[in-house]
């Protein structure tokens, strides 16, 4: 064997670790994830999206209408009752109820554009949950041109400009219980995608700078062999801990504050344009709104940090604490796709629990979930992530009382269980029972 | 009443035990020596007496105080100099006692705490140097003056000029010598024979986490019939 090739095989050893791989696997996972996800889209982009009609005209025009329909989409209610039709949609999942009105008919044969009313079914603000309404919206350019076919083909008018576009639409969305009239859910979503994406990046940067400076910290204090010191000094470990914690937070937080003031130029620039103000229809976030996502950030940030400060106490050196990272990357990346891409109430029950079990998820649909008035959500939230970041903090403190925290081993008698640090943290509560 | 009390102190790393039932006292402003072979459970020692390491099992008091009761009391009359010890490479030298005294002491009480450490430390201009450009020696000697500054009942000295050159070795050992002789008791660990002899009072010698000898100098060489203490440490060690 040539000396280079046993240096190669040597870096090849030293950089091929666990440690490097199993990032990069999940990595692809994560991705392999969203392709199946697009993948869905285009599926339900293929299926025709389930409508009600309510026809109240009953001219040649509207039945031109009904025909597009009936061909375009599934009609899971054809009657005359508005709250009925709602509530068939609501439970077979459609999309949209379009009510033809009386007059329809004689408006576009009297030279006026003929109008239809629309109710649509919003699920979720996020950007897969206008894919459905987006297919009826489709449809919708069907009965159009269907119509102006009808007008060209019986020579029924000469009016270029009805002939071109001889319906008009009067939209209603319905979305979280909240009614809002003259707006369709594709501009509210394309103008709540901003915060979308803003939230979750904002919430995963703070984490992982926050994260790495604990992880950084404990590394660095390991490998210049400060940390013994430290130790031995007179100031309790709870000090220690928080303190590192704290300082971490502050620094975490003033880099989220630079880091938003770029992301939210950057997405005032790409929204500019929009005429539509949200606050118009009631999605609009008070004082005690953003008192509330505060809350909610500053305590999935405790929960990061206290988890971090939990992985740093394994790491042996700088390098080391620059891997360590990863498992609270991916745990921040999991919330942070699903959040921009879905909204967590339109996912399947079992995956939006295991969705919001991870603290990081909160703070970042808050925002959406407070415009839209789901209290009990951002509280619970709120709740359940102190709880988790206490336990974890709790743990954090613990821990750096054990000898693990200069050894970086859990003992012996720990490494025979198959977790080894539940078996850890099992000793510690036989200890504390005695 | 004794500075440290150590009675049949064992530690367990899992299923190894690295100190096997152990026990020593150490009289107030005396210098105590723990010598052995690398891996016979000195530093283990020291990090338990340090409050670094949990106690397996046997009693520990310093200064009259219970370790496994009250780690946080024991922390605040204790000064613990690792062997491989750093500094805080951002700060200057200065700056890194500055940190070290506010611990200790407010106002001009921590002052004076810091302009002990420049004395000891004795590192001229090169005090307003950041850490991280200090030779070996240098950063052994501000390391030094942290530990002893603070004037501590009990410091505790792993390997305390391990690496260093002979000049800088005699300068810290002639700094503790003065210490010791102003009332701190020391505890220090050496593979350094010459400095064992030149400094301690009192030395036990262990080997595999057991005390197999303990007096001083002079009561080992007579002991072992040894010239110096090298000497009776090979002795004992092959026994």
């Amino acid at each position: 064997m040539s000396s280079l090739s046993k240096i190669i095989r040597k870096e090849v050893k030293e950089l091929l670790t666990p440690a490097t791989l199993i990032p990069i696997i999940i990595i692809a996972v994560l991705f392999g994830s969203l392709g199946g996800v697009f993948g869905g889209v285009e599926e339900q982009l293929a299926e025709p999206p389930k409508i009600a009609v309510i026809n109240q005209d009953g001219g040649s025009m509207s039945l031109v209408a009904m025909a597009v329909f009936n061909a375009t989409s599934e009609i899971v209610y054809n009657g005359t009752d508005v709250q009925e039709a709602l509530n068939v949609l609501d439970d077979k999942g459609g999309v949209s109820l379009f009510i033809i009105p009386s007059n329809f008919t004689s408006d576009i044969e009297n030279d006026t554009r003929g109008t239809i009313e629309i109710f649509w079914i919003m699920k979720g603000a996020g950007i897969m949950d206008s894919v459905p309404g987006a297919a009826a919206d489709a449809n919708l350019m069907y009965v159009d041109q269907a119509i102006s076919a009808t007008l060209i083909n019986g020579n029924l008018s000469d009016n270029a400009s009805l002939i071109l576009n001889p319906t008009q639409y009067y939209e209603t969305t319905l979305f979280k219980g909240k009614e809002m009239d003259g707006i369709s859910p594709i501009a509210i979503s394309s103008v709540m995608s901003s915060q979308s994406f803003v939230m979750p990046l904002i919430v995963m940067m703070v984490i992982i700078y926050a994260g790495s400076i604990v992880i950084s910290s404990m590394g660095s204090e390991k490998e210049n062999k400060t940390l013994e010191t430290l130790l031995t000094m007179p100031v309790s470990r709870t000090s220690i801990v928080f303190g590192k914690l704290i300082g971490a937070a502050l620094v975490g937080l003033l880099m989220a504050v630079i880091y938003m003031f770029g992301m939210s130029y950057y997405f005032d620039s790409l929204m500019g344009s929009s005429s539509i103000d949200l606050a118009e229809f009631g999605l609009t976030l008070s004082i005690v709104d953003y008192v509330l996502v505060g809350m909610s950030l500053f305590a999935s940030l405790v929960f990061a940090l206290a988890l971090c400060m939990i992985l740093g106490i394994f790491t042996k050196n700088y390098k080391a604490a620059q891997t360590m990272t990863m498992p609270v990357t991916f745990l921040a990346m999991i919330p942070m796709f699903v959040t921009m891409f879905t909204d967590v109430d339109t996912l399947p029950m079992m995956v939006r629990v295991l969705v919001l079990a991870i603290p990081f998820s909160h703070p970042m649909i808050a925002m959406r979930s407070l415009m839209f008035d789901d209290y009990a959500l951002v509280l619970g939230g709120i709740v359940y992530t102190s709880a988790v970041a206490l336990l974890t903090m709790f743990i954090a403190v613990t821990l750096f009382k054990k000898d693990i925290l200069l050894t970086g081993k859990v003992s012996n008698s720990d490494k025979k269980s198959r977790y080894p640090i539940i078996a850890l943290l099992q000793t510690i509560t036989r200890k504390r029972k005695k | 009443m004794y500075a440290v009390e150590v009675k049949d102190l064992v530690k367990n790393y899992g299923s190894f035990q690295a100190v096997k039932g152990i026990s020593f006292n150490v009289k107030e402003g005396e210098v105590f020596g723990l010598i052995g072979p690398n891996g016979a459970g000195k530093t283990t020692t020291l990090r338990i007496l340090a409050t670094l390491l949990e106690v397996t099992g046997g009693n520990i008091m310093i200064q009259g105080i219970d370790l496994r009761e009250k780690p946080d009391q024991v922390r605040r009359v204790i000064s613990y100099l690792p062997e491989d010890a750093g500094a805080y490479k951002h700060l200057k030298g200065r700056e890194y006692l500055k940190f070290i005294a506010q611990f200790f002491a407010e106002g001009e009480e921590a002052e004076a705490l810091v302009a002990r450490g420049l004395e000891i430390a004795n590192l001229g201009e090169r005090i307003d140097d950041k850490v991280d450009t200090y030779s070996k020696g240098m950063a052994r000697r501000l390391l030094v003056a942290r530990a002893l500054m603070i004037k501590p009942k009990l410091a505790i000295l792993d390997e305390l000029t391990s690496g260093l050159d002979v000049l800088n070795a005699q300068e810290i050992r002639r700094t503790v010598k003065s210490f010791a002789s102003q009332g701190t008791t020391m505890l220090l660990s050496s593979h350094n024979m010459l400095e064992v002899e030149l400094l301690c009072d009192r030395i036990a010698l262990i080997n595999d986490g057991m005390i197999v000898a303990e007096g001083t100098p002079a009561e080992l060489k007579q002991r072992y019939d040894a010239q110096n203490i090298e000497e009776v440490f090979v002795k004992v060690v092959r026994k």
